[in-house]
């Protein structure tokens, strides 16, 4: 569980973070997703205990980051963004060494346990400054993983991997997240919505927006995107297209394709659909394109700028 | 306790893979090994001085002018170097205090000297066969005590240097810095002060005349205090510019 309210963090004059308030429940894995320097490693390293906010109060695993920050950091596993290994360490000894420090009393068992879990057991006893980036990430999550945290919190803990890492690595923390609270920041946003419950939204140190990966996307699309693509060239096609009931913003692509809108509720693929046919073009694709995390973002973060100004 | 100790055996550990331990310990061995042959050498071929022994001194005196430079060697990374690799972030987010992982990484320097110290006691059990009726055992305890807390002091300094600056570099000249002021710089001025209680506190903290009385064989209780108090306070100063890391 982690409860923030009111987090504000200032570094001399600049202010890192402004009075962010959120809630990550036991179970929930929830996604920080922002732009570099928005304030997602800050108000994590306010979360694990590294260091204490300028204003305002965060619990997590039921005790207070400033006043109870052993405890948080005993409940707390944590992934920074520079994943903080000892090169001159064997993967083993690396892991054996945090265990030690976190008194756990089977510690040989447990780190067996946590390099299965990365599938790094093969390479335990070699030295870390052999390893690729995207062992070292997994040894990292390890060492995150490794006194089984009721809390996990993971600062960009993708990059580096390669796609079927990433799979598996996504795979690791679904699991993880069934039963603990997980909270990840990424900037790609199809991971969050992939691996999150909740998307909090974040830019310039606030909260732009807060929801389901699933509502967010819902709530931003005023309409349906589709694309379509013929053989041969469309320019043709495209009044023709345009003329059909309900079909809005039809318009050429430079790639060859023509994309269009309609209102929610009001499908008009099936006509575009024999309008082409009877056209005389060949059919090529025919996809729905949804506003992706992508967009919102961008939108959301501009929107955020605009106010500003 | 026990964190304190983890820290330490990973530090302790870590010396004898990296270079720079190895160079100083090659350093000290090799400095000490040939200043010792040579005054043997001197004093048996030269019958002015073979009534009079060399004494332990003869190993421990350049000893500790070595460590002045060895030291910081070993220390400026102890701190510096977990900021830089960024692994500063994860001892900060383990269940230890900060207190613990400055005394841990004091510890582990330290017992890294002490083995280098344990190798001269080679040097007195020649000095013992050489001489007749043998050295003196009480000059020889407290040479040793004497360069074991002058070691204990010079690494808390180094410690704290390590945990001022994020360079390595700025904390090996700021601890050489230091140290050289202690050493040397600070008893310099009782020659043209004339007001006897700055120089009564100037001598106080002298650690080169603390150290060369002990050498003598001579030992004060304030011989002692003074030493490790210098030491808890370098460590003090560590653990406090951790824990304003934080803040910042």
């Amino acid at each position: 569980m982690i409860r923030a309210a009111g987090l504000t963090k200032d570094y001399g004059s600049r202010r890192a973070i402004e009075n962010l308030t959120f809630e990550a429940k036991q179970g929930e894995v929830v996604g920080f997703l922002g732009p570099n320097g928005a304030g997602k490693t800050t108000t994590m390293r306010i979360l694990t205990g590294y260091m204490p906010p300028t204003y305002g109060t965060a619990q997590v695993a039921g005790f207070d980051v400033i006043s109870e920050s052993l405890e948080v950091r005993r409940r707390v596993g944590y992934l920074p963004e520079t994943v903080p290994l000892y090169p001159d360490m064997t993967v083993y000894e690396y892991l054996k060494f945090m265990a030690d420090l976190r008194h756990l009393p089977n510690g040989d068992d447990m780190v067996d346990a946590a390099l299965d879990l990365v599938q790094m057991e093969k390479r335990a006893d070699g030295y870390i400054s052999n390893l690729s980036k995207g062992m070292r990430q997994r040894v990292g999550l390890a060492q995150a993983l490794l006194h089984r945290p009721e809390v996990l919190i993971l600062d960009e803990p993708t990059i580096g991997l390669d796609p079927a890492q990433v799979v598996e690595f996504r795979n690791t923390v679904r699991n993880v997240g069934k039963e603990r609270t997980v909270l990840l920041s990424t900037h790609i946003l199809s991971e969050a919505q992939q691996l999150c419950d909740r998307v909090l939204i974040i830019n310039k140190g606030r909260i732009v927006a807060e929801d389901t990966p699933e509502n967010l996307q819902s709530r931003l699309v005023g309409a349906e995107h589709v694309v379509l693509r013929v053989k041969g060239e469309a320019d043709d096609l495209l009044p023709v297209i345009a003329k059909i009931d309900g079909v809005q913003n039809a318009k050429l692509q430079p790639d060859g394709t023509l994309e269009f809108q309609f209102a929610p509720g009001a499908d008009v693929r099936p006509a575009v659909a024999r309008a082409t046919i009877q056209a005389g073009y060949d059919l090529l694709e025919f996809h729905p394109v949804g506003l992706s995390l992508e967009e919102i973002f961008l939108q959301l973060t501009q929107d955020n700028t605009r106010k500003e100004r | 306790m026990r964190n304190i100790w983890t820290i330490a055996r990973r530090e302790y550990k870590l010396y004898f893979t990296s270079p720079i331990a190895y160079i100083a310990a090659l350093l000290t061995l090799l400095t000490v090994g040939i200043y010792f042959v040579v005054i043997i050498y001197y004093t048996v071929n030269n019958s002015y001085y073979s009534n009079t022994a060399p004494g332990i001194d003869i190993v421990i005196g350049p000893l500790a002018t070595v460590f002045l430079f060895a030291v910081p060697a070993l220390t400026m990374r102890l701190l510096a170097d977990e900021h830089r690799m960024g692994t500063l972030e994860l001892l900060l987010t383990t269940p230890i205090k900060d207190g613990e992982l400055v005394v841990g990484k004091w510890l582990g320097a330290f017992l890294f000297m002490l083995s280098i110290i344990a190798v001269t006691l080679v040097y007195p059990i020649v000095l013992n066969k050489l001489t007749t009726p043998g050295i003196d055992q009480g000059v020889m305890l407290s040479g040793y005590v004497a360069i074991i807390l002058l070691t204990a002091v010079f690494l808390a300094i180094g410690t704290a240097m390590s945990s001022f600056f994020n360079n390595q570099f700025a904390a090996f000249f700021a601890t050489l810095a230091v140290l050289i002021v202690f050493w040397w710089l600070i008893r310099l001025p009782t020659y043209i002060i004339q007001n006897d209680s700055i120089n009564n506190i100037l001598n106080y903290l002298d650690l080169n005349g603390r150290f060369t009385s002990m050498l003598a064989g001579t030992m004060s209780f304030s011989d002692i205090i003074y030493p490790i108090s210098l030491t808890a306070l370098g460590l003090f100063l560590s653990a406090a510019a951790v824990e304003i890391r934080r803040w910042r």
